[in-house]
């Protein structure tokens, strides 16, 4: 068949479009990766967690979080008896260098880690003015530096406390769920250095992950269900306590 | 940790959102409230208050120049802020801005003072010599045409723009409200009502500070003051103040009664940390007595001297309470925890970017540019005789 | 008859319409090209983000080098521990073993870390409170990290 003129005006178009969705299934740098195969979260099994702050200086080393702030920390709860709406809650520097013995002895305690939810339908990324946070299509909330404002209104929608802004960069930041890492195929650097295993990456659309059968046989929760974020950040055994 | 009381998520210590947040609805509250006091006159007809009308869109005028001013302060890279003009995110009401900022000031407030100011702009460009003839000529954009046709077009087009000035007005306020309205993360700011509160309060500080301002500046030329004016003024401060006051009384009460999961500590926090500026400041100071000093006057037959005496005060006290309640509501809604189970401390600097003397002078620019203003446009009723309809 | 008196306003139109004008073309200029690629927001940033340096190497690349220690764990209650977890963040060593060395670790800081009493530690977590346990001694007097059991002859 003679290509003509014509054909290519046909061609030319239709192949910029198919082009466009290659594109859509790779990030540059990660050869290997498409992002359509991915749906990430974290699985907390929070009986595991034993606050030894592990977590939170990984995350500050493989992120170089300034110090004073948290991409993830881990929360002490102190619940007296069936007084649920009044735990007793500490969180010294994070958790970084482990906690303290408790002051007060009895009743019911616990730790829980914290980290962004990465939410499905997360209100920070509804609020940015400009575009500079965002949901990549494998389910991970990102903020691009380069773009952000620093108006800090995401800051003030996210329910959880995650974010904050680097004073460094005067930009807004958070948990990126070692973007640089899961492209990669390794996991997050809190993950990695968990020695008991309570925090697991998570890939919802991989089909032999074990979180799908984890999710059937456990009871899970995410936090602040009410305000229907759609997290992605499950935690097992979540005390009702937990704010 | 140092000014932290009971528990904080980590991040949640430092606030994010300083006085300068606190200063810009009450700047953008005043632009609202002036303009609807100007509106009065041209789309509701109300002759009692001409002589504030065109004194009423300069201070719309001024405020809405420095408006932009502490938020660009406030960014991070306010060198990144025209992005809102190029990629807005419709989902974000902090994306309107930009818009909402451009077309108020453009189609709405610059183009009825042109349009009102015409004759006078063209007359002075005639009349006057050296670098004032050059910024009229400027601004006659090259037309000298002010025959009678021309005038009522000018009259017919103004109105128009008043009338789509009103709703822009709300916008231009309203959606400030919303801003804060729509963060589900923050109980304290989370409502329906907070738009329409929001306006209120704007119509009621610019009704005052247009009062005050009127009242000043005739007294400063050795004028006598209409009081036909400004007690029709008075009035309509009163009215608002009285709707005001009932949606926040409205809005309290239905917090105490549903009594939800951060009732507690939000009650906790206006007893303790708010109590010196929502108590005292803005109930009882900003509110309660302006609305009783101004029920005073409609009740009871005082002098002229008495009755000028109560609005200087009671505009007074009105700005203050209208502060108050900003301050209330953007600091008020970052010193408690997004646990329920702790505060924080707002440690305000002095010389920072975001401090004291940022906010004072932000406050004071406005009256240096409505200056320069009333100087290059004259808002005063004697030097605009052609208005038949004025009340000397 | 209109046009002529209201020749102003269309004036004012045109000043409008210029600016309108300057701002579709600088919107043109201005907006990065990758922006709305995946949705609202630059797509480059996608590869911005994941072309960040790794600091952890993850235990698959230790393993590869020192299976040695492997075989030493895998039988162990530290089995599932990742090497990372207590000798820090090594990608920069295992990049360049023979120049980059990892930090010699204190026992006395870091097992602790872990096995130090704490009432909100699970309760079948194994721990002690040091300042009794040990008499002083240094934890891997008796317990060697990679296997702690206490075998009948003490550290290995």
């Amino acid at each position: 068949m003679n290509l003509t003129r014509r054909h290519l005006l046909f061609l030319l178009p239709s192949a910029a479009v198919a082009w466009k969705y290659v594109l859509a299934g790779t990030p540059e740098s990660a050869p290997n990766y498409s992002m359509a195969n991915h749906w990430w979260g974290m699985l907390i099994d929070l009986p595991k967690c034993i606050g030894c702050g592990n977590c939170v200086r990984a995350c500050q080393m493989e992120n170089d979080v300034p110090e004073g702030y948290f991409r993830t920390w881990v929360e002490r709860y102190h619940v007296s008896e069936w007084d649920m709406e009044n735990p007793k809650v500490d969180s010294p520097d994070g958790g970084k260098k482990g906690f303290p013995p408790p002051r007060e002895e009895g009743g019911k305690n616990f730790f829980v880690p914290k980290l962004c939810n990465h939410c499905s339908d997360s209100p920070c990324t509804q609020v940015c003015p400009v575009g500079a946070t965002f949901d990549s299509p494998d389910g991970v909330v990102l903020v691009d530096k380069t773009y952000c404002l620093g108006c800090r209104y995401c800051v003030q929608a996210c329910p959880y406390g995650c974010r904050f802004i680097n004073p460094k960069t005067n930009t807004a930041e958070k948990c990126t769920l070692c973007y640089h890492r899961i492209t990669k195929g390794l996991t997050t650097a809190c993950c990695e250095s968990c020695p008991t295993g309570a925090r697991q990456l998570a890939d919802l659309k991989n089909p032999r992950d074990p979180i799908h059968e984890f999710l059937k046989t456990h009871s899970v929760h995410v936090l602040k269900p009410h305000m229907a974020t759609g997290a992605k950040v499950f935690y097992n055994e979540l005390d009702g306590s937990v704010r | 940790m140092p000014g932290v009381e009971g528990f904080m998520y980590p991040n949640e210590v430092e606030l994010q959102w300083s006085v300068l947040i606190v200063l810009y609805p009450f700047l953008t509250g005043l632009v609202a409230g002036a303009f609807i006091l100007a509106s009065l006159e041209r789309v509701f007809r109300v002759d009692a208050v001409k002589p504030t009308y065109r004194l009423a869109l300069l201070t719309a005028l001024a405020f809405l120049l420095v408006a932009p001013m502490p938020l660009q302060l406030h960014l991070g890279h306010p060198e990144r802020s025209y992005e809102m003009y190029l990629t807005p995110h419709r989902t974000s009401a902090m994306a309107m801005f930009g818009f909402v900022y451009l077309w108020y000031l453009m189609a709405v407030l610059l183009l009825e003072i042109w349009l009102d100011y015409r004759r006078d702009i063209v007359m002075m460009a005639q009349s006057t010599t050296g670098l004032k003839r050059w910024i009229y000529r400027v601004m006659t954009l090259g037309s000298s045409n002010i025959s009678e046709r021309a005038l009522a077009i000018d009259e017919r087009i103004g109105y128009l723009v008043t009338v789509i000035g009103i709703p822009s007005a709300f916008l231009l306020h309203g959606y400030v409200g919303f801003i804060f309205g729509s963060v589900k993360a923050n109980p304290w700011w989370s409502t329906p009502m907070m738009p329409v509160v929001f306006l209120f309060s704007a119509m009621v500080s610019g009704i005052a500070a247009v009062m005050l301002l009127y009242m000043l500046a005739t007294w400063a030329r050795g004028q006598k003051i209409d009081m036909r004016c400004v007690d029709t003024v008075a009035r309509y401060l009163f009215y608002t103040f009285i709707i005001d006051f009932s949606l926040e009384m409205l809005d309290l009460i239905h917090r105490i009664y549903e009594s939800d999961e951060s009732f507690r500590s939000l009650d906790f926090m206006v007893h303790t940390k708010l109590y010196l500026s929502h108590i005292v400041v803005q109930i009882v100071l900003g509110t309660l007595l302006p609305i009783g000093l101004l029920a005073l006057t409609q009740v009871l037959d005082l002098t002229e001297l008495d009755r000028k005496r109560i609005y200087v005060l009671a505009g007074c006290l009105t700005l203050v309470g209208i502060f108050a309640m900003r301050w209330n509501v953007v600091i008020g809604g970052q010193l408690f925890s997004k646990s329920f189970l702790g505060y924080t401390t707002y440690k305000m600097g002095l010389i920072t970017r975001e401090g004291l003397l940022a906010a004072v002078a932000l406050m004071l620019l406005p009256f240096a540019i409505l200056w320069v203003l009333v100087k290059l446009l004259p808002p005063w009723p004697e030097s605009n005789p052609t208005r038949q309809n004025g009340c000397v | 008859m209109f046009f002529k008196d209201a020749g102003h306003l269309f004036r004012l139109a045109a000043v409008f319409l210029i600016g309108l004008l300057l701002f579709l073309v600088l919107r043109n200029t201005l907006v990065p090209k990758s922006f709305g690629q995946y949705g609202h927001f630059r797509g480059s940033a996608l590869a911005d983000l994941a072309a960040r340096p790794v600091n952890f190497a993850g235990h698959q690349t230790c393993e590869g080098c020192h299976s040695d220690v492997l075989e030493k764990k895998k039988d162990g209650r530290h089995a599932r521990v990742n090497c990372e977890a207590c000798h820090g963040p090594l990608a920069k060593h295992a990049d360049d073993p023979a120049s980059v060395a990892p930090e010699k670790l204190d026992a006395a800081v870091l097992c602790v870390r872990c096995h130090e009493a704490n009432a909100a530690k699970p309760k079948t977590f194994p721990q002690v409170v040091s300042a009794d346990h040990s008499n002083g001694l240094a934890c891997d007097t008796c317990h060697q990290p990679h296997s702690p059991a206490i075998t009948a002859g003490g550290a290995k």
